[in-house]
């Protein structure tokens, strides 16, 4: 019996582990690539580790390419994103999650339906759009294009997380003297933290790695985001793989960091409402 | 502290009604219980006068003042809920505090003010703790020393025990109704556990079906229950009901049993005869080995030892009925047993189910 346990528990911890060296095995490619000096790029074979390291790449993509600049614009638009939609989805998940009102049912419906389309479908009539209100090629744009598409699923996600606090609370907060809208600041808010941080690390990560329409519509460098830059290494006549992958590590660290603010939280709010606390 | 006066307040969920006309009056420092089975809207009507549900139509007045577009902020009233609703992010103390903090309360009357509500409560060496770290009976303490902070104007409580053991719901009772001595504040109390109503409530209400059944202090709605409902719902063990018919003859009259039996009765209940009616007991009044010849015989089913007394389960005829006993001679009781039902005790309720 305990034989057999000591074996599930070994084979448990075994998928696991085989499930996240899949799962890290690109990331780990990554880094790796990023420190093969050029010279041992094409000539070594495949190897696990590079029998040289180099920062060359992290050197020319820092001092000597536009990343700098991609990666401040990505910064931008997807902070900005993350904070805009997180805001307007607290304020409307709350809505649906504590009131009734008319209409209430379409404008679900509604938000719904803006998540079946494939997005390249929207790429055009969004151009159109945008293009006589000068907002092609701005930061401003792209800002305005990722909020629209992001706060339908934020909304439905924080509206799950105010769903999970139970109406007694600010029932109670009105009835010691608040106003609904404090007792949403001060008692709900407070509560949905864990929420407001995974809503917060989930549309920053999809702002942080959109390519599709910063693509379309964006030309030229000034404000190209990260991922579009990442594709100018593909360019030329070759590809600049240690660079590209230098640029990859590089654009890693503020996820990254993000993440790690984050991560008391999100453990927190992924896992809210699963268990009654 | 102040009168709540409920005139033909009605609610309604879209097209379903829940409150049918409900009028009731609380005096200034009342404490008035609201009792009935599960759904029939004692929590509606509870939350309404929190301000938390709004008024279908009739009118609410507190202190005499016409409240029902008033936001439960500005009623001034307190409210202790079935689940606490502590906030779970704020510190016993900033708990109890927080009306007084939206209140701009000076901070030093804030301290004094929790710091004796705390000793009252004994909540003393909990003060800097959050809920989750506090069981059951102390975040209900804190619940009511929420309530009692701010002195307002009424106390409302929705089932406020339901969530405790029985030990603690016992202490708790007895804690609420020396609290309610010492503040004198009005109180609407909302439970189905019916020893609470009776040993808390100046005045019981007796709610079923969104309708008030009785209102009446509780030893009135257990000695004369105005209707079948409040005297099955009123008593544990329960009342017995036999179903017959009522016969009448000149001076006297009887009750024919729907199983067989005739009970003899001497004086004559308003009733017409040939009736349809339901006669009551309580269990406590049915006089076990009993002589004479008003006497029956029924038949001992089960003996239930409660410690302090003895539940006997009988049949008669067919109907099955309880008797409550002091007298532990009937402990090991078997087979059949002579039964009275002293005439004075009993209750009859017209085909109506009213009592007459
Ligand atoms: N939001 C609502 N929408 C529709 N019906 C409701 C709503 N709230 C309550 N009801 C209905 O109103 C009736 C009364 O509910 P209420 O909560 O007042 O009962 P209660 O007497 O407090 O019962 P309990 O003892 O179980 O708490 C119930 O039949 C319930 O189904
Ligand atoms: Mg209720």
């Amino acid at each position: 019996m305990t034989g057999k346990r000591i074996l599930a528990f070994l084979a448990h911890r075994l998928a696991i582990f085989a499930y996240v060296v899949f799962a890290l095995f690109p990331l780990y490619w990554l880094l790796k690539v990023s420190v093969t000096p050029n010279k041992l790029l094409y000539s070594e074979g495949i190897r696990m580790w590079p029998s040289r390291t180099s920062f060359e790449h992290f050197e020319f993509v820092l001092r000597h390419s536009d990343f700098p600049v991609f990666f401040k614009n990505s910064l931008i638009v997807s902070g900005s994103t993350a904070v805009i939609v997180t805001a307007l989805a607290s304020l409307a998940g709350y809505a649906l999650s504590r009131f009734g009102f008319r209409g209430k049912y379409w404008i679900v419906a509604l938000m719904l339906l803006t998540q079946m389309f494939p997005l390249v479908m929207l790429v055009a009539p969004i151009f159109k759009m945008l293009s006589p209100l000068g907002l092609t090629n701005s930061l401003t744009g792209l800002i305005l294009v990722y909020t629209a598409f992001n706060i339908p699923f934020a909304t439905f996600l924080m509206q799950s997380f105010f769903d999970g606090i139970p109406k007694d609370l600010e029932e109670a907060a009105m009835i010691d003297g608040a106003t609904q809208f404090v007792a949403f600041r001060q008692i709900i808010l407070p509560l949905t933290l864990p929420g407001i941080a995974a809503t917060l690390g989930f549309v920053f990560t999809a702002a942080w790695s959109e390519l599709l329409f910063s693509l379309m519509l964006i030309s030229g460098n000034d404000a190209a985001t990260f991922p579009v830059g990442l594709l100018s290494f593909v360019s030329k006549f070759s590809v600049d793989f240690g660079q590209m992958m230098a640029a990859g590590v590089l654009a890693l660290i503020p996820a990254c960091l993000f993440f790690l603010l984050i991560q008391r939280y999100l453990v927190q709010g992924l896992t809210a409402g699963a268990v009654k606390g | 502290m102040a009168s709540i006066d409920i005139s033909a307040i009605r609610k309604s969920y879209g097209i379903l009604p829940v409150l049918h006309g409900i009028d009731l009056e609380i005096r200034d420092g009342e404490f008035v219980v609201l009792v009935g089975p599960s759904g029939c809207g004692k929590s509606t009507l509870l939350r309404m006068i929190a301000g938390l549900e709004a008024v279908t139509s009739g009118e609410i007045r507190i202190d005499g003042k016409r409240v029902n577009d008033l936001a439960p902020k500005d009623r001034d009233i307190a409210m202790v809920f079935q689940s606490y609703a502590l906030y779970p992010h704020m510190s016993v103390a900033k708990n109890m505090s927080y009306s007084l903090r939206l209140r701009k309360t000076p901070a030093e009357k804030i301290a004094s003010v929790v710091a004796g509500a705390a000793t009252k409560l004994g909540l003393d060496p909990l003060m800097e703790r959050r809920p989750r770290a506090l069981s059951g009976g102390q975040r209900q303490r804190v619940a009511m020393g929420r309530a009692i902070v701010r002195e307002p104007k009424a106390f409302l409580f929705d089932e406020p025990l339901s969530n405790l053991d029985a030990r603690l719901r016992e202490q708790m009772r007895a804690e609420i109704k020396k609290l309610h001595q010492d503040l004198g504040a009005t109180s609407i109390y909302v439970t189905h556990d019916q020893i609470e109503a009776m040993t808390l409530a100046d005045r019981i209400v007796a709610m079923h079906g969104g309708i008030v059944q009785q209102v009446g202090s509780p030893l009135e709605l257990y000695d004369n229950p105005a209707n079948l409902f409040v005297a099955g719902f009123i008593g544990s063990p329960g009342m017995n009901f036999f179903e017959g018919r009522y016969m009448r003859s000149g001076e006297t009259a009887s009750f024919a049993l729907t199983g067989g039996a005739v009970l003899p009765l001497p004086s004559t209940a308003n009733l017409p005869d040939g009736s349809r009616a339901t006669l009551g007991i309580r269990p406590e009044h049915v006089i076990l080995g009993a002589e004479g010849p008003d006497a029956m015989l029924a038949k001992v089913d089960l003996v239930e030892p409660t410690g302090f007394g003895i539940i006997v389960h009988l049949t008669l005829g067919s109907v099955a009925f309880k008797a409550f006993t002091l007298d532990r001679r009937f402990l090991g009781m078997q087979g059949e047993v002579a039964v009275r039902l002293p005439v004075p005790n009993l209750h009859f309720f017209d085909e109506a189910g009213r009592k007459v």
